[in-house]
């Protein structure tokens, strides 16, 4: 079977609206730099380069692994791009450890990013192809369809997004690296903001951030310093044009969930699962994945959100950094809650650690709610 | 290293010019021939390499799950690269040892926008993209370092294009040289043509590549390497990158009967044989190479599908695929392939 695999450090920027001082290349070698300060080690001591992004049109930049080969000090080494959508920044990160795994390197470092100045996403998404139809919506406009439904079958509440937004935005308080960072944030500020896509409020949505996110992943024999182990990785795609699949409760996620549970042990991941960061760029998203994550059973997810069980204090806290909500450079979204997981194992993730956090779940999703990557690490080896 | 085999190959009548199909319609048909070929329906991985910016629309991959009849849903990744890197993913996810099997695919219709300009978009958006040199501005200066000779390039093109038009895949493109140049010191004839295309390609490991192919193409040995992306960083006479890529792969072990390479220009083959040290019986390009069609983000992986395709046929016994990407050479990649 697979070798084993550990992320030994851990690199951010912080997230913001416009990093000006910074190029794309300045940008991604921060937090590269960051992450292999953190392992104790320098680019010569990195064996290949897995770089991720969303979509080439967000900067306007094609192919951009190319002109960063130089910052990433990937120059004589392999380098690859990855790019599956939403769920990039985590697939990155599988690519990487794929790399340990398969026992073809011992130090991979993966960097993810998104430098959403540049160019306008929103833009970027509602551009389409020949002869097939746009909706010229952006993200939030594809997704609310999908929200209202959720609604209608479960009959949540309208407040359960407003207390997801509430919540996510206080645990970005404790992150230093957070992008939103509002100080009195409470039900009422959300509740008074703009209704952009029925029923998401404009303080429901994620922002538009430059960011990225890096790790230093290692073989067993390489480790240096703190080591969150992998546990179990997965990803799993469906069409996004099927008929009759579930856009709500995603088969691919469901799968994606029980592969990765299945090689970690996890039966019951509410009670083994000690922190979750799961990719919810909007407030709803968390009940509707508390369920296809089998967290809570199907129509109860927002029942969890409701008791608090998901808050920084509850008894399976999601999105312990401020999550997606918080801080969106989108191609780096997933790579951060991978690396925001294994932070919190590694005992790492500062003010909002999760005590004795020893078991933790990433994920990411993208395209049409049809592209899954997850992983789970522990402090523990397995 | 785990034992993995390229055991199908298929790849489309590429054309240099718009047929009105989409990239799914594309798609269909080269999935469709590698699975009716191996009898293979599901595989253990799934991974494809195509570009936003020759569709000119984000997640130009995402519709294409529809051709693969992605359901149940499948294990899957995509690679912004040509499909060749697709296909080093799926070797690696292969090593892992829990699933045999693995399909890979490229694809790209450069037929849809304006290439030159669009490969401009690749460089460094505040030095150089701003510069204005298209992608044949700066192979032209590449030829230049490498003071490809004119007699040579001709040949080149003249030995691509004489094996192209037998390639049913191919294009088929005239004998003449033209008079005049592109971009001194290239000719029009020494660029690869505007081509629209897809491949496929089915990796088994183990047992699984003898029960799914008479004569499974062993990977041998594969490996890439990047160089920096400024041109004043290289020495462009050379190919450091493929050097590096051919010692690692281990192309100078044994004979190479067939050489494959993704030469765009018709001076990148001579740079390209140099850094592998092929020897001088190896036959290069036996398809037509790029020169006769290069389906972008198809183009590498067809490359290694053709040298799989000798020994498939059981007329060669070694043999090397080659894929590159980005400006001037920056990028390659060599898998040795063997019986």
């Amino acid at each position: 079977m697979a070798d084993r695999c550990a992320v030994i450090g851990v690199g951010q920027t912080h997230y913001t609206t416009k990093r000006r001082d910074v190029s794309i290349a300045g940008l991604v070698r921060e937090a590269a730099q960051r992450a292999l300060d953190d392992a104790g080690l320098t680019f010569k001591d990195i064996d290949a380069v897995v770089i991720g992004k969303a979509p080439d049109l967000f900067e306007g930049v094609m192919m951009p692994e190319s002109y960063l080969a130089d910052a990433l000090g990937a120059a004589g080494k392999p380098m690859m791009r990855v790019h599956t959508a939403g769920s990039v920044g985590g697939s990155t990160a599988l690519v990487g450890a794929g790399l340990i795994q398969g026992g073809v390197h011992d130090r991979v470092l993966v960097v993810a990013f998104e430098k959403q100045s540049e160019s306008n996403a929103t833009w970027a998404l509602s551009t389409h192809l020949p002869f097939s139809s746009s909706l010229v919506v952006g993200a939030g406009g594809y997704f609310a369809p999908h929200i209202r439904e959720y609604m209608r079958r479960t009959g949540a509440p309208e407040h359960v997004g407003t207390l997801v937004a509430v919540k996510d935005r206080l645990n970005a308080l404790k992150n230093p690296y957070a992008h939103l960072r509002i100080p009195g944030i409470d039900r009422k500020m959300v509740e008074s903001t703009p209704m952009l896509w029925e029923p998401i409020r404009y303080l429901e949505t994620c922002p538009s951030s430059d960011g990225a996110c890096a790790m230093v992943l290692s073989s067993e024999r390489a480790v240096t310093g703190t080591p969150a182990w992998l546990h179990g990785t997965a990803m799993r795609s469906e069409p996004i044009f099927r008929a009759g699949r579930d856009t709500v409760n995603p088969q691919a996620g469901k799968d994606c969930a029980a592969d990765v549970y299945r090689q970690a042990g996890v039966t019951d991941p509410r009670r083994q699962i000690d922190v979750a960061e799961v990719y919810v760029p909007f407030s709803w998203y968390e009940p509707m994945w508390l369920e296809n994550l089998g967290f809570a059973a199907e129509g109860e997810g927002w029942k969890l959100t409701e008791s608090g069980a998901t808050a920084l204090d509850g008894d399976t806290p999601w999105n312990a950094s401020g999550g997606v909500l918080s801080s969106n450079p989108i191609g780096a979204s997933g790579l951060i809650r991978f690396a925001e997981a294994a932070l919190q194992v590694r005992g790492m993730a500062g003010e909002h650690q999760v005590d004795g956090a020893r078991l933790a779940l990433g994920h990411a999703y993208g395209g049409g709610a049809q592209f899954f990557a997850m992983w789970i690490v522990g402090r523990d080896k397995p | 290293m785990r034992q993995v085999a390229i055991v199908a190959f298929a790849q489309t009548e590429h054309t240099g010019h718009d047929t009105g199909v989409g990239e799914v319609e594309l798609i269909l048909p080269v999935i469709t021939e590698v699975k009716e070929r191996t009898g293979l329906k599901r595989f253990g991985f799934t991974c494809s390499g195509s570009c936003d910016y020759l569709a000119g629309a984000p997640f130009s991959f995402v519709s294409a799950l529809d051709a693969l009849g992605a359901w149940p849903p499948i294990s899957e990744s995509h690679v912004e690269m040509d499909g060749a890197w697709a296909l080093y993913e799926a070797w690696v996810r292969l090593q892992h040892g829990d699933v045999d099997t693995a399909l890979v695919y490229g694809f790209g219709k450069s037929t849809l926008g304006d290439l030159r300009a669009i490969m401009t978009l690749q460089l460094d958006p505040y030095y150089l993209a701003p510069l204005g040199l298209d992608q044949l501005s700066f192979a032209a200066l590449q030829a230049s370092a490498a003071g490809a000779d004119r007699a040579e390039l001709d040949e080149i093109v003249r030995r691509s294009r004489a094996d192209g038009r037998r390639n049913p895949h191919a294009l088929d493109l005239p004998d003449e040289i033209p008079d005049g140049f592109a971009v001194e010191p290239l000719k029009a004839s020494d660029v690869a043509p505007i081509t629209d295309g897809a491949a496929a390609v089915v990796l088994a490991a183990g047992d699984r590549a003898r029960e799914l192919c008479a004569n499974p193409a062993y990977i041998a040995g594969i490996a890439h390497r990047i160089e920096p992306h400024y041109l004043g960083m290289r020495d462009l006479a050379r190919s450091a990158s493929t050097a590096d890529a051919a010692r690692a792969a281990g192309v100078g072990k044994g004979p190479v009967e067939v050489a494959e390479l993704h030469a765009q220009f018709a001076h990148e083959e001579v740079i390209l044989r140099q850094a592998m040290e092929l020897p001088g019986d190896t036959v290069i390009n036996p398809s037509g190479g790029p020169l006769a069609a290069n389906p972008v983000m198809a183009t590498g992986l067809i490359r290694i599908g053709e040298a799989a395709r000798h020994i498939h046929d059981g007329t060669a016994r070694r043999t090397v695929g080659h894929a590159s990407s980005g400006p001037c050479l920056q990028h390659n990649l060599v898998t040795v392939l063997e019986a």
